[in-house]
């Protein structure tokens, strides 16, 4: 991408910076700098993830043996409902767009700031306030599950009010990222960046937002009911008044599969940022990939039945949802094909970022594989509700979600930061994770298919226990390597931003705009507004005479 | 080639006046569009249950007054119009008139929660609470989270009604006037929705026993 803020490059880095501008606690919680909201909430959410992982480590250590190993069956309940509530709510949901996406939006587009700043630091500040609601609903004992079914639901209101309240405030949260992302592409592109040269990342941005400002009303005025339902008796959900509980199950699925799209698009548009910049060639089928996101975001509005093939639904709209589900697939193998063919032949260098998003290419489709066999209705009813699904959601959600939130880190993290962390440190935590993370999951496959339930506290009664407490054991010593994986890249990430070497402003001497700025960028970005002339995925390509659409170029680049 | 190269560097007005004010409206649209779906999932639920429930919805729904929910739907159309002559007055700049119809606007949403309040209380009074069939428990469901949009709304609108006092608005800055207006009309456009949703459909007075 060609621009006219090159040659301010090098000469700011490690001057005054969005980080040293100002300073002070307030400084930081007042702030309406898209930069340092982002990063706000990216140590929330390191946080909370932190909380999640530790209860994780719980629910892995209990299940290691049969019978009761540490906690009751009570403390499990809750154990595995916590690590679900605070991973999906305060961790995954927020996910990429509340921290690269709000650190990255508008310096990919070449603007001062989101459409509206203070909207923005709203956001965030109802995204804290939701999550006090979370410990609430840990102080009260809630042990509903993530997915608060209905009747279950209906058995501890102090709980569940507040597990709700704290779901429904953060959603408010996650619409108004959505529109702001929404209004900001679309209002405050730079000159020059049509909508076919829209750096790939931000695109999956976009994609993500139109489903946050679609499905989440929905989960909100679901999660609505059910507080009324907890605290008035509406009947909605509670069957023994007429009430229906697959009602809720359908509302709740409306949202909660697009949902998961929330979390896995815009990790899929970090892969498609750094894939390119390692390999060295530019994007292949860089429309494909567009369409394929919002093909994705459009699909997964029709998809949510596959939730409920065991809860009764006509066999009819059971096949529709199974088919609609399948074809989920072909934009999401559109996708990797893409990503392959821009390795194919390049000059790949195995970064640590390209580690990860390889990472991601890899595990994500093992879980889209394994989503064929449960969009399947006769291998469904034999699946649902066992460990296949667990393992086919970590690896959707962690294989996917996760590895590609650390790609993203670690791929813009001299940007953020303007230091390095450890390269060689950075690949050993990589290894452990990778390792550690299939060796928790994959046997969880096969626990899933010997027919071993999820969200049960103790196996020990079932025929086949030997095999079970086998596996699990497996899976538990593993879920450890895991662990320990995601605490050394928090440490080396964690040292790397105080003490790391300074980074220079385009490390990787990549086309992308926001790395035509300094490192860590000045509090407003650019000093002066960018004028984009090409897309920035142009590698190989400055000494063609034509761009990426085949047309003859009719813009030089400036001096 | 763009105009921000000569805006001051570090400020957080980095918009155009008239990119901001295209950038509200679109913002608000689309929050629009959030509200219609959080309303959509209890009219989903509504329709669900009156077709399971066919003859229960049709003789409570007889039982609401639909005197006093068209006098209702009335109040909030005419505060939709003050509303709009609000929107009128600020776009010509005319901060005092505009702020007179502004209060017009609250009055009469007040109006619209004396209105209410008669209805709920009266229905309490009979012993009709949320929890005595699904029916009432989506009326008060609705009716309930459409009096809070009613609530938010009136506190905006008197935060415009401050602004006008201090002479904010002119024919090149009206924004937010507009875009309060655009909720004001949602707001609006919801009970044109529920009101025959829950007082017409089933016949009126079909089971009016209270
Ligand atoms: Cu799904």
């Amino acid at each position: 991408m060609s621009n006219d803020t090159n040659h301010h490059t090098d000469k700011h880095s490690g001057d005054v910076n969005y980080l040293n501008f100002e300073k002070g606690f307030m400084s930081w919680w007042m702030s309406i700098d898209h930069k340092r909201i982002g990063l706000m909430y990216l140590v929330s959410m390191i946080f909370f993830f932190a909380i999640g992982g530790l209860l994780a480590l719980v629910v892995r250590t209990e299940l290691m043996k049969r019978g009761q190993t540490i906690i009751d069956n009570d403390t499990y309940n809750m154990a595995f409902t916590l690590h679900g509530v605070i991973m999906i709510f305060l961790f995954i949901v927020p996910g990429v767009p509340a921290t690269l996406g709000n650190f990255l939006l508008p310096l990919m587009i070449g603007a001062k700031d989101v459409a509206f700043p203070r909207l923005n630091r709203l956001s965030y500040w109802v995204y804290v306030f939701g999550s006090f609601f979370a410990f609430l609903a840990i102080y009260f004992k809630l042990d509903t599950g993530w997915t608060f079914y209905s009747p279950y639901s209906l058995r501890n209101a102090p709980a569940v009010m507040s597990a709700t309240m704290a779901a429904f405030v953060l959603g408010f949260a996650s619409i108004l990222t959505g529109v702001n992302f929404l209004v900001t592409i679309h209002k405050m592109r730079a000159p020059g960046l049509t909508w076919d040269r829209l750096p790939l990342f931000v695109w999956a941005t976009y994609a993500t937002a139109l489903l946050q400002v679609i499905a989440t009303p929905i989960i909100g005025i679901t999660l609505l009911l059910l507080f009324l339902e907890n605290a008035f008796g509406i009947g909605v959900f509670r069957p023994d008044v007429g009430g229906d509980p697959v009602l809720f199950q359908h509302l709740f699925w409306f949202y909660s599969h697009p949902v998961v799209y929330i979390m896995i698009l815009p990790a899929m548009g970090i892969v498609s940022e750094i894939i390119p910049v390692f390999s060295r060639k530019p994007i292949f089928g860089y429309k494909a990939i567009v369409w394929a996101s919002v093909g994705i975001a459009a699909i997964s509005f029709l998809v949510w039945g596959h939730h409920m093939f065991v809860s009764g639904m006509s066999d009819f709209v059971r096949y529709l949802f199974s088919f609609l589900t399948f074809f989920v697939a072909v934009p999401t193998a559109v996708k990797v094909f893409n990503w392959v063919a821009t390795i194919y032949k390049g000059s790949v260098e195995f970064t640590s970022p390209m580690l990860y998003a390889m990472a991601f290419v890899f595990l994500f489709m093992i879980a889209g594989t394994t989503g064929i066999h449960l969009a399947t209705l006769a291998t469904d009813a034999h699946y649902h509700d066992t460990y296949f699904v667990v393992a086919h959601f970590h690896y959707t959600i962690q294989g996917g979600a996760v590895i590609g939130l650390y790609a993203g880190l670690h791929f813009w993290f001299p940007k953020i930061f303007g230091r390095m962390y450890n390269e060689k440190f950075a690949k050993i935590a990589f290894c452990l994770l990778f390792i550690g993370f299939n060796g928790t999951f994959l046997p969880q496959f096969v626990l899933g298919m010997m027919g071993m339930p999820r969200r049960y506290a103790d196996y020990s009664t079932f025929s086949n226990v030997d095999t079970f407490e086998y596996l699990h054991f497996i899976s538990t010593c593993f879920s450890y390597i895991n662990a320990l994986g995601y605490s050394l890249v928090l440490v080396n990430l964690g040292y790397g931003a105080v003490k790391g070497v300074k980074a220079t402003a385009n490390p990787y001497n990549s086309l992308g705009l926001e790395w035509q700025t300094p490192s860590p960028p000045p509090h407003d970005n650019f000093e002066t507004i960018p004028v984009v002339t090409d897309w920035s995925y142009g590698y190989g390509e400055e000494y063609s005479d034509h761009d990426h659409n085949g047309n003859k170029k009719v813009v030089a680049k400036p001096a | 080639m763009s105009h921000h190269e000569t805006l001051p560097a570090g400020h957080y007005h980095h918009l155009e006046p008239e990119q901001a004010y295209h950038s509200a409206k679109l913002a608000m649209w689309i929050f629009l569009a959030t509200e219609i779906h959080l309303f959509g999932g209890a009219f989903c639920a509504f329709a669900f249950f009156r077709w399971r429930y066919f003859d229960d919805f049709n003789h409570y729904a007889g039982q609401l007054n639909w005197q006093l929910g068209a006098l209702n739907t009335l109040v909030l159309l005419t505060s939709s119009w003050a509303m709009v002559r609000g929107v009128d007055a600020a776009q010509k700049g005319l901060n005092k008139l505009c702020g007179r119809w502004l209060i017009v606007t609250i009055i009469l949403a007040f109006v619209f929660f004396g209105i209410k309040a008669i209805e709920y209380s009266t229905k309490l009074s009979h012993g009709i609470y949320p929890s005595t069939h699904i029916f009432w428990g989506l009326y008060y469901t609705m009716t309930g989270i459409h009096a809070l949009h009613i609530a938010v709304g009136i506190g905006l609108i008197y935060w415009l009604y401050l602004l006008t006092k201090k002479e904010r608005f002119s024919t090149v800055y009206y924004t937010p006037v507009e875009v309060i207006g655009l909720y004001w009309h949602l707001v609006d456009v919801i009970w044109i929705f529920l009101f025959p949703l829950l007082y017409l459909l089933g016949g009126v007075g079909a089971g009016a026993h209270h």
